[in-house]
C-alpha cells in the first residue's frame, strides 16, 4: 500500500481547509519560484523521466504532450487548457481535487503553463459542478491576491487564470469538442490534423490536459522524477487516484499506486465485495467507456494501463465500477448504451444513428426479446460504429456492448431462450383458452 | 442525441433583460476572454440568464445574442444542444436524479419511484403546488456517493427512498436541507473514517521545504545512453560477402 507520505492529494476528502493556508502548510506553493528557474525544456524533461501518463483516459504521455508545443511564442499566443469536464460514468476524481486541494490545480497551471510558454490559462469546469467551481474559483481569486498569479506577480511569468464551465455535455470531455465550447459553440470535435499544440483554441497553440495530471505536476518537479517513477510499474509509473464505486461495502476515493491488483484495491480500501470476493459478477475497471470484466479475470488483474490493455479492457480514467452477482448485467450495459445515445452529439453518422440502434437492440436483449443471431449482428455493428467517426466516443458506445457479447454471452443467450420459451408458453395458454 | 426544441410561443414572456447586477456581472465575464471572442461567454450569460428566470427564453437568446455579437441561430444552438439549460418553465425546486449504471447499481430506482409519488408520475411536469420537478439525468460525478441527485446548486449524496421523500417534504415545508452526503461522511472517503491520509505529518507544515528542486543529473539524459559503443558497432556490422556471391 502506498504510504501517506508518497501521496499527492493530501487533502482528498476536504477534512482540512481546502485555503491558501491551509495548503502552504500541506506542501503547496513551497517555492515554486525555484521550479520555474529550472526553465521549461528541464521542467518538460523532468515530466518525460517521471513517466507520468495522461489522467484523463487516454493514457498519453504528459511530458511527451507538453513539448510538442512551439518553442517560441510567435504572433499566436499560447493557451494551457484545462479539462474539467469530468463525466465519464464512474468518475468523481477531478470533483474532489477542486473543491478539497484546489491549490494542487492553480499552483500546477502556473507551472505548466510556464513550461508551454502560455500566459493564460482556461479551466473547463463541467457545468453541474456549481459548488465544486466556486471553489475552485476562491482558491484563483486567493492566488491572485496573494500575487502568485496574474500579472506581476512573485514568480516573475505574467499569467492569468480563468474558471470557464459547460452545461451539461460529456462529449465536451473530448479535447477538441472542449474547445469548440469554450470559444462559445455547440461542443462538437473537430478533426484532427491539425492537432491543438498547432492550431488549438482560437486558432492559437494549445495543450488540453486533464486536472490530475496538471495538479500532480509541482509534487512530481520538486520531488523528483525519480521519485514518482520509483511507484507503480515501469511505463506505468506513480500514484493514481481511483474511484470505487457500485457493490462494494465502503465505496470512496483514494489515491494508490500505479499497478496496484484490483482485488487489492477493493478488499483493502473498500470493504470488500458486498457478500465477499466470491459474490462478485463483473468489474468494469475504468469508467464506462471500457470493456468489463468477468471475476475471473478481476482475480489477478492489475490496475494500470498496460495490464488492462492486455486483458482488452483499459485503465481509462481508474472509476472501477463492480458489480456483484445480483447484477443483471445486460440492464449495466443497455443503461450505459442509453447514455451514449443520449450524449452523442450528433456530427458523425455512425455514432449518432449506431448509439440508438444498439440501445434500442440492448432493450430489447434485457427482456430477451431478441434472436440469438442478432448478438452477431449486434457485434458486428458496434465494430462498423468503432473507429469510424471523428471522436471516440463511437468506441467508447461500442467498447461496452463487446465487452458483454465477449464475457457473457451465454447470459444473453439464456435471456433469449428464457423468453422464447415464456412467450410460447403464453401462446399454448392463449390458444387453450 | 436528445431533441430540444424552444418552449411553444403561447408560454414565451414578451421581453428578458438582466438584472443590474447580472448585467455588470456579464461584462465581467465577457472581459476573460480574448477582444473579438465574446462569443465565449455566451454558456455564461445564458446560465446567469437561466438562474434568473428559471428557464432559458426566446426572448433571453436574442438579448443574449445582442450581446455578444452573434447571430440568433448560434445562441439557439447553443440553448439547445447543452442539455443543463431548460427551455422550459420547471419548478422552484428542480430535482435532477442521477440514473446512470453507478447510481443505478446502488439503487437509483427507489429514488425515482419517490420522485414519481411525490412530486408528479411524469418527469418535466410541475407538481401540484408548483414547486417541484424532477428529472432523470446522466452521470453527475458524484459516483462513490450513489445513488445521489441534485437540487439547484448543490449535490445530496448517499440517499435512498425514504431519505429522498423526507428531502422532498422538508423542502416543501420550507425546511432548512444540509446538502451533501445524507449518511455522516464528509465527502468521498469510506464509510466509517479515512483509512488513509492520517498522517498528521502531512497537514502540520513540516513538509515545506523539505523537498528541494533539483535539475536531473546530466548524466541521465537519453541521448548519452544510445551512444553506440566500438563492441556494438563491431559485433552489428553485417559480414562481407564476397562479389557475386548469391542472396
Amino acid at each position: 500500500m502506498l504510504a501517506d507520505k508518497d501521496r499527492i492529494f493530501t487533502n482528498l476528502y476536504g477534512f482540512q481547509s481546502p485555503g491558501l493556508e491551509a495548503a502552504k502548510k500541506r506542501g503547496q506553493w513551497d517555492n515554486t519560484k525555484a521550479i520555474l528557474e529550472l526553465g521549461p525544456e528541464t521542467i518538460v524533461d523532468i515530466m518525460k523521466k517521471s513517466g507520468l501518463r495522461g489522467r484523463g483516459g487516454a493514457g498519453f504521455p504528459t511530458g511527451l504532450k507538453w513539448s510538442f508545443m512551439p518553442k517560441e511564442i510567435k504572433e499566436r499566443p499560447h493557451y494551457l487548457v484545462v479539462n474539467a469536464d469530468e463525466s465519464e460514468p464512474g468518475t468523481c476524481k477531478d470533483r474532489d481535487i477542486m473543491r478539497n486541494d484546489p491549490h494542487t490545480l492553480v499552483e500546477g497551471c502556473l507551472v505548466a503553463s510556464f513550461a508551454m510558454r502560455a500566459h493564460a490559462c482556461y479551466i473547463y469546469v463541467r457545468g453541474e459542478f456549481i459548488r465544486e467551481r466556486e471553489a475552485l474559483q476562491r482558491a484563483v481569486d486567493e492566488a491572485y491576491a496573494a500575487k502568485l498569479i496574474g500579472k506581476n506577480n512573485i514568480h516573475g511569468w505574467d499569467f492569468d487564470l480563468y474558471v470557464h464551465h459547460g452545461a451539461g455535455a460529456y462529449i465536451c470531455g473530448e479535447e477538441t469538442a472542449l474547445l469548440e465550447s469554450l470559444e462559445g459553440k455547440k461542443g462538437q470535435p473537430r478533426l484532427k490534423p491539425p492537432f491543438p499544440a498547432n492550431v488549438g483554441l482560437y486558432g492559437c497553440p494549445t495543450t488540453v490536459n486533464n486536472v490530475e495530471s496538471i495538479a500532480v505536476a509541482p509534487t512530481i518537479i520538486r520531488r523528483g522524477a525519480g521519485w514518482f517513477a520509483g511507484i507503480g510499474r515501469p511505463n506505468n509509473t506513480g500514484t493514481k487516484v481511483f474511484c470505487i464505486s457500485g457493490h462494494v461495502n465502503k465505496p470512496c476515493n483514494v489515491e494508490e499506486e500505479m499497478g496496484i491488483p484490483l482485488r487489492e484495491l477493493i478488499d483493502r480500501h473498500c470493504g470488500g465485495v458486498r457478500g465477499g470476493w466470491d459474490n462478485l459478477l463483473a468489474v468494469i475497471p475504468g469508467g464506462a467507456s471500457v470493456p468489463l470484466l468477468p471475476k475471473s479475470i478481476c482475480d489477478e488483474v492489475l490496475m494500470d494501463f498496460d495490464s488492462l490493455k492486455n486483458v482488452q479492457s483499459g485503465l481509462g480514467t481508474a472509476a472501477v465500477i463492480v458489480m456483484d452477482k445480483s447484477t443483471d448485467v445486460i440492464k449495466a450495459i443497455q443503461r450505459l448504451a442509453y447514455f451514449y445515445k443520449h450524449e452523442s452529439c450528433g456530427q458523425c453518422t455512425p455514432c449518432r444513428e449506431g448509439t440508438g440502434w444498439m440501445w434500442r437492440v440492448m432493450t430489447r436483449m434485457v427482456k430477451g426479446d431478441a434472436k440469438v443471431s442478432e448478438i452477431d449482428l449486434l457485434q458486428e455493428v458496434s465494430k462498423e460504429i468503432e473507429g469510424h467517426t471523428i471522436c471516440a466516443l463511437g468506441d467508447a458506445a461500442a467498447w461496452p456492448i463487446q465487452g458483454l457479447i465477449r464475457h457473457f454471452r451465454p447470459e444473453i443467450e439464456k435471456r433469449i431462450a428464457d423468453y422464447s420459451l415464456s412467450a410460447s408458453g403464453s401462446v399454448v395458454a392463449d390458444a387453450a383458452e | 442525441m436528445s431533441l430540444r426544441r424552444l418552449a411553444p410561443p403561447e408560454i414565451q414572456p414578451a421581453s428578458f433583460a438582466f438584472s443590474a447586477e447580472n448585467a455588470q456581472w456579464a461584462r465581467e465575464t465577457i472581459a476573460k476572454y480574448p477582444p473579438g471572442r465574446q462569443a465565449s461567454a455566451v454558456i455564461s450569460l445564458l446560465w446567469r440568464g437561466q438562474e434568473q428566470e428559471g428557464w432559458v427564453t426566446h426572448p433571453m437568446i436574442e438579448s443574449v445574442a445582442k450581446m455578444l455579437s452573434m447571430p440568433f441561430i448560434r445562441v439557439l444552438e447553443v440553448a439547445t444542444f447543452y442539455t443543463m439549460f431548460n427551455l422550459e418553465p420547471v419548478g422552484k425546486y428542480l430535482v435532477q436524479v442521477c440514473t446512470t449504471t453507478p447510481c443505478w447499481l446502488r439503487g437509483s430506482d427507489a429514488v425515482v419511484a419517490v420522485c414519481k409519488t411525490h412530486i408528479h408520475p411524469h418527469p418535466h411536469s410541475i407538481s401540484d403546488d408548483g414547486k417541484f420537478s424532477w428529472m432523470e439525468v446522466e452521470c453527475l460525478g458524484a459516483c462513490v456517493n450513489a445513488p445521489m441527485l441534485q437540487i439547484g446548486s448543490d449535490f445530496y449524496e448517499d440517499i435512498d427512498g425514504p431519505i429522498t421523500e423526507q428531502l422532498i417534504a422538508d423542502l416543501r415545508a420550507g425546511k432548512a436541507v444540509k446538502p451533501g452526503p445524507q449518511n455522516g461522511r464528509t465527502s468521498s472517503e469510506p464509510e466509517g473514517g479515512a483509512l488513509t491520509l492520517t498522517d498528521s505529518a502531512l497537514f502540520d507544515g513540516s513538509i515545506i521545504g523539505r523537498y528541494k528542486v533539483q535539475a536531473p543529473q546530466p548524466a541521465l539524459t537519453d541521448a548519452e545512453a544510445k551512444k553506440p559503443t566500438q563492441a556494438a558497432s563491431d559485433r552489428e556490422a553485417p559480414k562481407q560477402k564476397p562479389p557475386g556471391a548469391a542472396t
